[in-house]
Protein backbone atom coordinates (compact mmCIF):
# COMPACT_ATOMS: atom_id res chain seq x y z
CA UNK A 1 0.00 0.00 0.00
CA UNK A 2 1.32 3.46 -1.08
CA UNK A 3 0.15 6.28 1.34
CA UNK A 4 0.30 9.53 -0.94
CA UNK A 5 -0.46 12.07 1.41
CA UNK A 6 1.21 13.39 4.90
CA UNK A 7 -2.75 13.15 5.66
CA UNK A 8 -2.93 10.28 4.89
CA UNK A 9 -0.30 8.82 6.82
CA UNK A 10 -1.40 10.42 9.55
CA UNK A 11 -4.81 8.46 9.32
CA UNK A 12 -3.06 5.17 8.49
CA UNK A 13 -0.91 5.76 11.53
CA UNK A 14 -3.97 6.92 13.86
CA UNK A 15 -5.89 3.88 12.99
CA UNK A 16 -2.90 1.49 13.33
CA UNK A 17 -2.63 3.17 17.05
CA UNK A 18 -6.10 2.68 17.88
CA UNK A 19 -6.05 -1.57 16.53
CA UNK A 20 -2.76 -1.92 18.41
CA UNK A 21 -4.30 -0.31 21.83
CA UNK A 22 -7.36 -2.35 21.74
CA UNK A 23 -5.46 -5.68 21.31
CA UNK A 24 -3.05 -5.13 23.76
CA UNK A 25 -5.12 -3.31 26.57
CA UNK A 26 -3.99 -4.64 29.77
CA UNK A 27 -6.73 -5.82 32.07
CA UNK A 28 -8.41 -3.34 34.23
CA UNK A 29 -6.65 -3.19 37.76
CA UNK A 30 -9.15 -4.12 40.39
CA UNK A 31 -9.43 -2.08 43.66
CA UNK A 32 -8.99 -3.74 46.81
CA UNK A 33 -11.58 -2.74 49.32
CA UNK A 34 -11.01 -2.47 52.78
CA UNK A 35 -9.55 -0.18 55.91
CA UNK A 36 -5.69 0.08 55.08
CA UNK A 37 -3.54 0.12 58.70
CA UNK A 38 -0.49 1.64 59.20
CA UNK A 39 2.23 -1.06 61.02
CA UNK A 40 5.37 0.02 62.93
CA UNK A 41 8.49 -2.23 62.18
CA UNK A 42 12.03 -2.10 63.02
CA UNK A 43 14.87 -1.61 60.15
CA UNK A 44 18.32 -1.53 61.41
CA UNK A 45 17.22 -0.61 64.76
CA UNK A 46 14.97 2.32 63.47
CA UNK A 47 11.18 2.67 63.67
CA UNK A 48 9.54 2.30 60.21
CA UNK A 49 6.25 2.67 59.39
CA UNK A 50 3.89 0.86 56.40
CA UNK A 51 0.53 0.75 55.31
CA UNK A 52 -0.91 -2.69 55.16
CA UNK A 53 -4.39 -3.87 53.00
CA UNK A 54 -6.94 -5.12 54.05
CA UNK A 55 -6.63 -9.09 54.53
CA UNK A 56 -9.01 -11.83 55.33
CA UNK A 57 -8.52 -13.44 58.74
CA UNK A 58 -7.74 -16.40 59.71
CA UNK A 59 -10.60 -18.88 60.01
CA UNK A 60 -12.03 -22.39 61.06
CA UNK A 61 -14.99 -24.00 59.72
CA UNK A 62 -16.17 -27.26 58.57
CA UNK A 63 -17.24 -27.61 54.87
CA UNK A 64 -20.51 -30.11 53.99
CA UNK A 65 -18.06 -32.97 53.82
CA UNK A 66 -17.13 -32.59 57.72
CA UNK A 67 -13.76 -31.72 56.71
CA UNK A 68 -12.07 -28.66 58.78
CA UNK A 69 -12.07 -25.45 56.11
CA UNK A 70 -9.27 -23.05 57.23
CA UNK A 71 -7.58 -19.85 55.46
CA UNK A 72 -4.94 -22.64 54.08
CA UNK A 73 -7.30 -24.16 51.81
CA UNK A 74 -7.47 -20.71 50.06
CA UNK A 75 -3.71 -20.23 49.99
CA UNK A 76 -2.62 -18.77 46.52
CA UNK A 77 -6.31 -18.86 45.40
CA UNK A 78 -9.02 -16.52 44.05
CA UNK A 79 -11.84 -17.32 45.62
CA UNK A 80 -15.71 -16.26 46.09
CA UNK A 81 -17.45 -15.79 49.76
CA UNK A 82 -21.18 -15.24 50.38
CA UNK A 83 -23.44 -15.70 53.59
CA UNK A 84 -26.95 -17.41 53.52
CA UNK A 85 -28.80 -20.40 55.42
CA UNK A 86 -30.39 -23.32 53.77
CA UNK A 87 -33.94 -22.70 55.26
CA UNK A 88 -33.80 -18.88 53.79
CA UNK A 89 -37.30 -17.70 52.25
CA UNK A 90 -35.92 -14.60 50.87
CA UNK A 91 -33.16 -14.06 48.20
CA UNK A 92 -30.44 -16.66 49.24
CA UNK A 93 -32.15 -19.33 46.71
CA UNK A 94 -31.54 -16.40 43.54
CA UNK A 95 -27.99 -15.77 44.63
CA UNK A 96 -27.84 -20.10 44.90
CA UNK A 97 -29.27 -20.01 41.72
CA UNK A 98 -26.49 -17.11 40.73
CA UNK A 99 -23.47 -18.62 42.44
CA UNK A 100 -24.54 -22.08 39.87
CA UNK A 101 -23.54 -19.81 36.73
CA UNK A 102 -20.09 -18.95 38.44
CA UNK A 103 -19.59 -22.46 39.64
CA UNK A 104 -20.39 -24.30 35.99
CA UNK A 105 -18.04 -21.61 34.70
CA UNK A 106 -15.09 -21.99 36.58
CA UNK A 107 -15.35 -25.33 38.50
CA UNK A 108 -12.47 -26.96 36.59
CA UNK A 109 -9.99 -24.43 37.88
CA UNK A 110 -8.16 -25.83 40.66
CA UNK A 111 -6.99 -22.25 41.72
CA UNK A 112 -10.38 -21.37 41.81
CA UNK A 113 -12.79 -21.40 45.09
CA UNK A 114 -16.22 -20.69 46.38
CA UNK A 115 -16.84 -20.43 49.95
CA UNK A 116 -20.62 -20.08 51.21
CA UNK A 117 -20.84 -19.71 54.93
CA UNK A 118 -24.32 -20.88 56.94
CA UNK A 119 -25.26 -18.19 59.57
CA UNK A 120 -27.86 -20.62 61.16
CA UNK A 121 -24.61 -22.41 62.25
CA UNK A 122 -27.94 -23.83 65.20
CA UNK A 123 -29.83 -25.37 62.24
CA UNK A 124 -27.56 -25.71 59.29
CA UNK A 125 -25.38 -28.80 60.53
CA UNK A 126 -22.11 -30.56 58.07
CA UNK A 127 -25.39 -32.92 57.37
CA UNK A 128 -27.76 -30.54 56.57
CA UNK A 129 -25.36 -28.85 54.44
CA UNK A 130 -24.26 -31.86 52.31
CA UNK A 131 -27.71 -32.38 51.53
CA UNK A 132 -28.13 -28.31 50.73
CA UNK A 133 -25.04 -29.04 48.04
CA UNK A 134 -26.14 -32.48 47.04
CA UNK A 135 -29.89 -31.17 45.76
CA UNK A 136 -28.02 -28.11 44.31
CA UNK A 137 -26.07 -30.40 42.13
CA UNK A 138 -22.95 -28.88 43.22
CA UNK A 139 -19.71 -29.58 45.88
CA UNK A 140 -16.19 -30.17 46.22
CA UNK A 141 -13.35 -29.43 45.44
CA UNK A 142 -14.54 -25.93 43.87
CA UNK A 143 -17.80 -25.45 46.27
CA UNK A 144 -17.50 -25.19 50.10
CA UNK A 145 -20.29 -24.74 52.71
CA UNK A 146 -18.94 -24.32 55.70
CA UNK A 147 -20.45 -24.06 59.34
CA UNK A 148 -18.74 -23.96 62.40
CA UNK A 149 -19.31 -21.77 65.83
CA UNK A 150 -21.92 -18.65 65.37
CA UNK A 151 -19.72 -16.06 66.40
CA UNK A 152 -16.75 -17.22 64.49
CA UNK A 153 -19.14 -16.48 61.60
CA UNK A 154 -20.17 -13.18 62.55
CA UNK A 155 -16.49 -12.20 62.64
CA UNK A 156 -15.55 -13.77 59.80
CA UNK A 157 -18.32 -12.17 57.76
CA UNK A 158 -16.56 -8.60 59.51
CA UNK A 159 -13.56 -9.72 57.79
CA UNK A 160 -15.26 -9.76 54.35
CA UNK A 161 -17.42 -6.64 54.94
CA UNK A 162 -20.60 -8.16 54.35
CA UNK A 163 -23.22 -8.00 57.13
CA UNK A 164 -24.81 -11.61 58.66
CA UNK A 165 -26.38 -11.65 62.26
CA UNK A 166 -29.29 -13.45 63.82
CA UNK A 167 -32.37 -11.05 63.69
CA UNK A 168 -35.35 -12.69 64.90
CA UNK A 169 -37.27 -9.74 62.78
CA UNK A 170 -35.82 -10.57 58.95
CA UNK A 171 -37.07 -13.45 57.49
CA UNK A 172 -36.39 -16.06 58.57
CA UNK A 173 -34.25 -15.18 61.22
CA UNK A 174 -31.45 -13.82 59.91
CA UNK A 175 -30.83 -10.52 58.62
CA UNK A 176 -27.80 -10.28 55.85
CA UNK A 177 -26.96 -8.92 52.22
CA UNK A 178 -27.08 -10.65 49.06
CA UNK A 179 -22.93 -9.61 47.81
CA UNK A 180 -20.89 -11.63 47.31
CA UNK A 181 -17.34 -10.98 47.73
CA UNK A 182 -14.31 -11.59 45.47
CA UNK A 183 -11.19 -12.17 47.19
CA UNK A 184 -7.50 -12.57 45.40
CA UNK A 185 -4.72 -14.72 45.88
CA UNK A 186 -3.41 -12.82 48.57
CA UNK A 187 -6.40 -12.75 50.55
CA UNK A 188 -7.44 -9.12 49.83
CA UNK A 189 -10.68 -7.89 48.74
CA UNK A 190 -11.46 -7.08 44.90
CA UNK A 191 -15.04 -6.19 44.67
CA UNK A 192 -18.44 -6.96 45.94
CA UNK A 193 -21.31 -7.87 43.44
CA UNK A 194 -25.03 -7.71 44.10
CA UNK A 195 -25.33 -11.70 44.13
CA UNK A 196 -29.28 -11.21 43.01
CA UNK A 197 -28.43 -9.45 40.02
CA UNK A 198 -27.79 -11.65 36.55
CA UNK A 199 -25.87 -8.45 35.22
CA UNK A 200 -23.50 -8.08 38.33
CA UNK A 201 -23.24 -11.86 38.10
CA UNK A 202 -21.82 -11.66 34.67
CA UNK A 203 -19.45 -8.55 36.01
CA UNK A 204 -18.44 -11.18 38.55
CA UNK A 205 -17.74 -13.96 36.00
CA UNK A 206 -15.55 -11.27 34.38
CA UNK A 207 -13.41 -9.97 37.34
CA UNK A 208 -12.64 -13.58 38.18
CA UNK A 209 -10.80 -14.14 35.13
CA UNK A 210 -8.78 -11.16 35.36
CA UNK A 211 -8.25 -12.34 39.17
CA UNK A 212 -7.03 -15.72 38.18
CA UNK A 213 -4.17 -13.95 35.23
CA UNK A 214 -3.15 -12.14 37.92
CA UNK A 215 0.24 -13.12 39.88
CA UNK A 216 0.32 -13.83 43.63
CA UNK B 1 -69.65 7.37 12.74
CA UNK B 2 -70.52 3.97 13.20
CA UNK B 3 -67.13 3.06 11.19
CA UNK B 4 -64.88 4.72 14.08
CA UNK B 5 -67.26 2.73 16.48
CA UNK B 6 -66.00 -0.53 15.24
CA UNK B 7 -62.38 0.32 15.13
CA UNK B 8 -62.63 1.06 18.40
CA UNK B 9 -64.24 -1.86 19.54
CA UNK B 10 -61.76 -4.08 18.07
CA UNK B 11 -58.63 -2.40 19.11
CA UNK B 12 -60.33 -2.56 22.83
CA UNK B 13 -60.79 -6.13 22.49
CA UNK B 14 -56.94 -6.84 21.27
CA UNK B 15 -55.87 -4.60 24.31
CA UNK B 16 -58.25 -6.66 26.92
CA UNK B 17 -56.78 -9.36 25.40
CA UNK B 18 -53.15 -9.10 25.10
CA UNK B 19 -52.90 -7.50 28.68
CA UNK B 20 -50.72 -9.21 30.90
CA UNK B 21 -51.90 -9.73 34.58
CA UNK B 22 -49.37 -7.64 35.60
CA UNK B 23 -50.63 -7.16 39.25
CA UNK B 24 -50.29 -11.09 39.67
CA UNK B 25 -46.76 -10.71 38.22
CA UNK B 26 -45.50 -8.46 40.67
CA UNK B 27 -47.23 -10.24 43.56
CA UNK B 28 -45.07 -13.43 41.64
CA UNK B 29 -41.98 -11.49 41.95
CA UNK B 30 -42.37 -10.62 45.24
CA UNK B 31 -43.32 -13.72 46.99
CA UNK B 32 -42.76 -16.65 44.81
CA UNK B 33 -39.80 -15.72 42.26
CA UNK B 34 -36.85 -15.58 44.59
CA UNK B 35 -37.34 -19.21 44.88
CA UNK B 36 -39.16 -20.89 41.76
CA UNK B 37 -37.09 -18.60 39.81
CA UNK B 38 -38.23 -15.19 37.66
CA UNK B 39 -39.26 -18.24 34.45
CA UNK B 40 -41.08 -20.60 37.24
CA UNK B 41 -37.68 -22.98 36.60
CA UNK B 42 -37.17 -24.00 40.19
CA UNK B 43 -34.23 -24.53 41.70
CA UNK B 44 -32.33 -28.01 40.84
CA UNK B 45 -33.39 -30.77 42.99
CA UNK B 46 -34.28 -27.97 45.80
CA UNK B 47 -37.16 -26.02 44.68
CA UNK B 48 -39.58 -27.29 42.01
CA UNK B 49 -40.22 -25.20 38.98
CA UNK B 50 -43.68 -24.21 38.66
CA UNK B 51 -43.57 -24.15 34.46
CA UNK B 52 -45.14 -26.66 32.93
CA UNK B 53 -45.69 -28.48 36.45
CA UNK B 54 -47.50 -32.09 36.32
CA UNK B 55 -48.52 -31.45 40.32
CA UNK B 56 -49.28 -27.79 39.95
CA UNK B 57 -51.38 -28.59 36.85
CA UNK B 58 -53.30 -31.40 38.77
CA UNK B 59 -54.15 -28.96 41.37
CA UNK B 60 -55.72 -26.47 40.09
CA UNK B 61 -57.43 -24.07 42.72
CA UNK B 62 -56.54 -26.53 45.27
CA UNK B 63 -52.90 -24.70 44.83
CA UNK B 64 -54.20 -21.77 46.32
CA UNK B 65 -53.88 -23.23 50.28
CA UNK B 66 -49.87 -24.14 49.54
CA UNK B 67 -49.62 -20.37 49.18
CA UNK B 68 -51.30 -19.68 52.13
CA UNK B 69 -49.98 -22.49 54.13
CA UNK B 70 -47.14 -23.52 52.60
CA UNK B 71 -46.01 -27.56 52.11
CA UNK B 72 -43.68 -29.54 53.91
CA UNK B 73 -43.10 -33.08 53.20
CA UNK B 74 -41.87 -34.64 50.34
CA UNK B 75 -43.54 -33.84 46.47
CA UNK B 76 -42.52 -35.03 43.55
CA UNK B 77 -42.66 -33.11 40.58
CA UNK B 78 -42.34 -34.33 36.80
CA UNK B 79 -41.49 -37.48 38.34
CA UNK B 80 -38.56 -35.66 40.44
CA UNK B 81 -38.44 -36.00 44.50
CA UNK B 82 -38.34 -32.07 46.08
CA UNK B 83 -38.04 -32.41 49.75
CA UNK B 84 -37.28 -28.39 51.01
CA UNK B 85 -40.08 -26.71 53.25
CA UNK B 86 -42.68 -24.15 51.34
CA UNK B 87 -43.10 -21.34 53.78
CA UNK B 88 -46.50 -20.14 54.56
CA UNK B 89 -47.51 -16.94 53.24
CA UNK B 90 -50.42 -15.67 55.74
CA UNK B 91 -50.18 -12.32 54.97
CA UNK B 92 -51.32 -12.90 51.03
CA UNK B 93 -55.35 -11.97 50.62
CA UNK B 94 -57.51 -14.63 48.54
CA UNK B 95 -57.74 -11.95 45.97
CA UNK B 96 -53.72 -11.77 45.74
CA UNK B 97 -53.58 -15.23 45.79
CA UNK B 98 -55.78 -15.48 42.61
CA UNK B 99 -54.05 -13.24 41.00
CA UNK B 100 -50.74 -14.99 41.42
CA UNK B 101 -52.52 -18.48 40.63
CA UNK B 102 -53.73 -17.00 37.52
CA UNK B 103 -50.16 -15.74 36.56
CA UNK B 104 -48.58 -18.87 36.98
CA UNK B 105 -51.16 -20.58 35.32
CA UNK B 106 -50.71 -18.86 32.25
CA UNK B 107 -46.69 -17.87 32.06
CA UNK B 108 -43.42 -19.80 30.89
CA UNK B 109 -46.05 -22.03 28.56
CA UNK B 110 -48.94 -22.76 31.20
CA UNK B 111 -52.17 -22.41 29.86
CA UNK B 112 -55.15 -23.10 32.10
CA UNK B 113 -58.31 -21.69 32.62
CA UNK B 114 -58.67 -18.82 35.20
CA UNK B 115 -59.61 -19.25 38.37
CA UNK B 116 -62.32 -16.77 40.20
CA UNK B 117 -61.83 -15.24 43.29
CA UNK B 118 -65.42 -17.09 44.49
CA UNK B 119 -63.78 -20.59 43.64
CA UNK B 120 -60.77 -19.28 46.32
CA UNK B 121 -62.53 -18.67 48.86
CA UNK B 122 -64.48 -21.95 49.05
CA UNK B 123 -60.94 -23.96 48.78
CA UNK B 124 -58.87 -21.73 51.12
CA UNK B 125 -61.93 -22.22 53.68
CA UNK B 126 -61.61 -26.03 53.03
CA UNK B 127 -57.89 -26.40 53.34
CA UNK B 128 -56.49 -28.91 55.62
Amino acid sequence: MRISSPFGTISFSIILFLLLNVACTPDKKLPIMGEKTVVQKMVDGKPVYDTLDHRIPAFKFYNQEGTEITEALVDGKVYIADFFFTSCPTICPRVKANMKKIYDKYKHRKDFLMLSHTIDTKHDTIGRLAWYAQKLNVGTPCWHFLTGKYNDMTKIALGYLLSALEDKNAPGGFDHSGAIALIDRNRKIRGFYDGTDPEKIEDLIKDIAILLREKE
Amino acid sequence: MKYYTVIFSIALLFTACSGENQEGKALYQKHCANCHGDQGEGLEQLNPPLANSDMLKAAGPGAACWIQNGLHGPIVVNGQNFEHVMPPMPQLSAIEIVNILNYVNNSWGNKRIFITLEEINKVLENCN
